[in-house]
């Protein structure tokens, strides 16, 4: 998992790659929550359209980074998520505290 | 139902080992045509069952994975994945949406995941003595294959 995080103005982008489980959720958890501290964005958005897999251990993380972020009242969203890891995140009620959202198509938004 | 295929291995509880278990998982179930779908479907129970043993079962200190998998005549694979960690006391409990035993970074959803991505599940459990999961997914259903 190689994470790349990018900001534009308020808005920190992690860019997630490769596959989310409970091996690779500890190092990414860890990125994110220091970026987080770093630049104390006011929305946090963790983007799924490099992920190649992910089981309940993203519902965890995206669930913690939630927590995370609330605390320094940053609002979190999941950007470009598969429809199977939308299901995956949706079964634990993600929907009532995290924005799902798309980006048009491939074009990069300035 | 008759067995076409099989195939037995067993590996340490380490973390380390989720995504080739996975892997493993979906390169045997291959043979019999799966979609895209199906594939990522098994991968995705698989990876659930496996985490669970290393996480709940050995409680990250260790131990063997007992991992089998058929392919059946009419089309079935059906893993097995075995413990002989604690074991879990009430399964029915354990299987309910959100319940966890472990707070933090686990959201009690991987027995609901197993059992969305698969076409049937099948726990035993001893405590003192291990865990028994068993996924079935009929293959080849997917439109992609
Ligand atoms: N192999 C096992 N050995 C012992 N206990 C288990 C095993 N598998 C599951 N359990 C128990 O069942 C509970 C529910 O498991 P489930 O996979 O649904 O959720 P979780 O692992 O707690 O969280 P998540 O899978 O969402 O990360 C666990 O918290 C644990 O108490
Ligand atoms: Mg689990």
């Amino acid at each position: 998992m190689n994470l790349q995080t990018t900001v534009s103005g308020r808005v920190l982008t992690a860019h997630l790659t490769g596959e989310i489980d409970h091996a690779s959720a500890p190092r990414i958890r860890e990125k994110i929550d220091d970026a987080v501290t770093e630049y104390a964005p006011t929305v946090l958005r963790l983007d799924f359209r490099g992920v190649s897999f992910m089981d309940s251990s993203g519902v965890g993380l995206v669930m913690g980074r939630y927590r995370h972020a609330k605390t320094l009242g940053c609002e979190t969203q999941v950007a470009n998520a598969s429809r199977r890891y939308e299901t995956i995140l949706k079964m634990a009620g993600l929907t009532k505290i995290v924005r799902f959202v798309r980006d048009g198509n491939e074009v990069k938004k300035a | 139902m008759k067995k076409i295929n099989e195939f037995r291995m067993t590996v340490e509880a380490k973390a380390v080992n989720e995504s080739f278990c996975r892997a493993v998982c979906a390169a045997f179930a291959a043979q019999a045509d799966p979609g895209v779908e199906e594939i990522g479907d098994i991968k995705t129970a698989v990876s659930e069952a496996v985490t669970n043993c290393i996480v709940h079962a050995y409680a990250e200190k260790g131990g063997k994975i007992y991992i089998s998998a058929a392919l059946l005549e009419n089309g079935v694979l059906r893993v097995k994945v075995r413990d002989r960690g604690c074991g879990i006391a009430d399964v029915k409990q354990a299987m309910q949406p959100l319940y966890t035993t472990k707070g933090d970074d686990r959201s009690g959803l991987g027995f609901s995941v197993m059992e969305t991505f698969s076409d049937k599940l099948t726990v035993r459990s001893k405590v003192g003595k291990g865990t028994t999961v068993v996924i079935e997914k009929r293959l080849g259903s997917d439109g992609n294959a």
